[in-house]
């Protein structure tokens, strides 16, 4: 069976299983239309830490227990943890894997960092290299905000393309297709998956995050269409991370004009998580928006059979404060990955 | 040095794009309110430089500092209390220009990097939003200073 399909397209012989999911997030995500979704909704965006970063990290850790406690798995029966999150020198992730111990790959992919971790992961147990793989990803409302924009206690307005970072940690466990013990889904596999290339149309402003990545997203849809030779209608669902309402929209003219007909199968976590109610602006975004958006609502859909066949595609701005005062763009990239109801 | 980049066609072509379906702010909205605020603000300077005169019977210079300590007082009171951002979020420049703005913009980083420690965190962060301000504010000062030095004699 030929595994490589074009340039950036992967399929699986043996499909790796998603077997479980955990997921936390912060109050606000936990008012929204998904809410009770969630397996954890904190109250504190500190969970009793003396600082936020110390909190998302906690996070990190609690979203992947909760995941493996599904399986009625500890970390040592894993073989690979494979996330990231949004900090300088991804230290949520880093420091989480120091607390579960598993073999650990760091991964920076922004926010498509889900995806990327997904199809790694199902790439690994594909290849042989790993039978249990842990993905994870994390973003915190408040550690992002004084990363990459301003004080939170300073008073200001956000322009209407903003998009809100989502306060939470989603984790997924794939498993080898042999696996019969305890899971959360029985059916949902990892079938492919498309690797994204780094597209930059110039967009140099930090709060129109949609509109940097908006054609990252449709150049790797692209490209998984006709690698695999296949259509949008072959999907039920096409799900992309967090372009929220304007890049949605950005999305939508972009595969118009690559003759791409979208026939009302896309869908942003970044407009699920949120209600235009919370003042969001745009809608949600970070690694946790698609991260939790995934384990704690579509795949449990998906695990009820409301839809086959899903192309979920988180996309990541590569957003760097040093280079943007330096005059650079913002550099987008988008990673898919075909899972499937069997 | 390395000469700026040719945009491509494609680029330029959903540069403008973006540009054109972009959501827009509401400008007409958002200057009433930052009027309301704003003129609120300086309502308040007022009446605290009418208590300085009239009440206290201070010189010129010491209502002018009694003024601007009060409403720095308030501005760092507020924004320590955590009102400040949500007062700016509806009032935008009309919190934001006010000398309680100034106020707001130094005292919000001070708490916001405390954890990183009173001397790296609170104390070397304090300025980064107030920093370009008074370099360029003090900076045209003697700049000014001069040219009314060398003119007036």
């Amino acid at each position: 069976m030929q595994k490589r399909l074009g340039k950036q397209t992967v399929v699986f012989e043996a499909p790796p299983r998603i077997a479980a999911g955990g997921t936390i997030v912060g109050d606000v995500e936990g008012e929204g239309p998904l809410g009770s979704y969630f397996d954890l909704v904190l109250q504190d965006d500190t969970w009793g830490e003396e600082s936020w970063e110390k909190a998302e990290r906690k996070m990190f850790e609690h979203a992947v227990r909760r995941a493996l406690a599904r399986c009625a798995m500890q970390p040592p029966q894993i073989d690979l943890l494979l996330g990231g999150d949004l900090l300088n020198q991804i230290i949520t992730a880093n420091f989480a894997a120091r607390e579960l111990s598993i073999p650990f790959l760091g991964l920076y992919g922004a926010c498509s960092t889900m995806a990327e971790s997904l199809l790694l992961g199902s790439m690994l147990i594909d290849g042989g290299y790993a039978e249990r793989v842990a993905c994870a990803a994390t973003s915190h409302f408040c550690t992002a905000e004084r990363q990459y924009r301003f004080p939170l206690e300073m008073g200001g307005q956000t322009t209407p393309t903003a998009q809100r970072t989502v306060t939470g940690a989603g984790a997924s466990l794939l498993v080898a297709p042999g696996y019969a013990g305890n899971a959360q889904f029985e059916h949902i596999f990892a079938t492919g998956g498309t690797i994204g290339r780094v597209v930059d149309l110039g967009i140099t402003d930090a709060s129109n995050m949609g509109a940097a990545m908006a054609p990252a997203a449709a150049d790797t849809l692209a490209a998984h269409l006709r690698e695999k030779e296949c259509s949008v209608t072959d999907y039920d669902v096409i799900v992309t991370g967090d372009l929220g309402r304007f890049g949605s929209e950005m999305f939508a003219e972009l595969c118009r004009d690559k003759g791409i007909d979208l026939a009302n199968r896309h869908q942003d976590c970044g407009n699920m998580i949120f209600s235009p109610a919370q003042k969001v602006d745009c809608g949600g975004s970070g690694c946790g928006c698609s991260a939790v958006t995934l384990n704690a609502y579509l795949l449990k859909r998906m695990e009820q059979g409301d839809f086959t066949r899903m192309l979920f595609m988180a996309t990541g701005a590569l957003m760097s404060p040093t280079a943007g005062m330096q005059g650079d763009s913002i550099p987008g990239i988008a990673h898919a990955v075909v899972l499937e109801r069997r | 040095m390395e000469k700026k980049r040719q945009k491509t066609p494609q680029e330029q072509r959903y540069q403008q794009q973006v540009k054109e379906k972009m959501p827009r702010s509401k400008t007409l909205p958002q200057c009433l309110r930052a009027f309301v605020v704003g003129g609120l603000i300086c309502c308040i300077g007022q009446a605290v430089r009418a208590f300085g005169e009239n009440t206290l019977a201070l010189d010129p210079d010491g209502v002018a500092a009694l003024t601007a300590i009060v409403m720095v007082f308030l501005g760092a009171t507020l924004t320590g209390l955590g009102v400040y951002d949500k007062i700016g979020a509806w009032a935008g420049a009309g919190s934001v220009v006010p000398i309680t703005g100034f106020a707001n913009s130094i005292v919000s980083p001070a708490m916001e990097f405390k954890r990183e420690g009173l001397i790296l965190g609170t104390a070397a962060k304090m300025f980064t939003i107030a920093g370009p301000v008074l370099v360029y504010g003090i900076g045209a000062s003697v700049v000014v200073g001069l040219i009314t030095c060398l003119l007036a004699g």
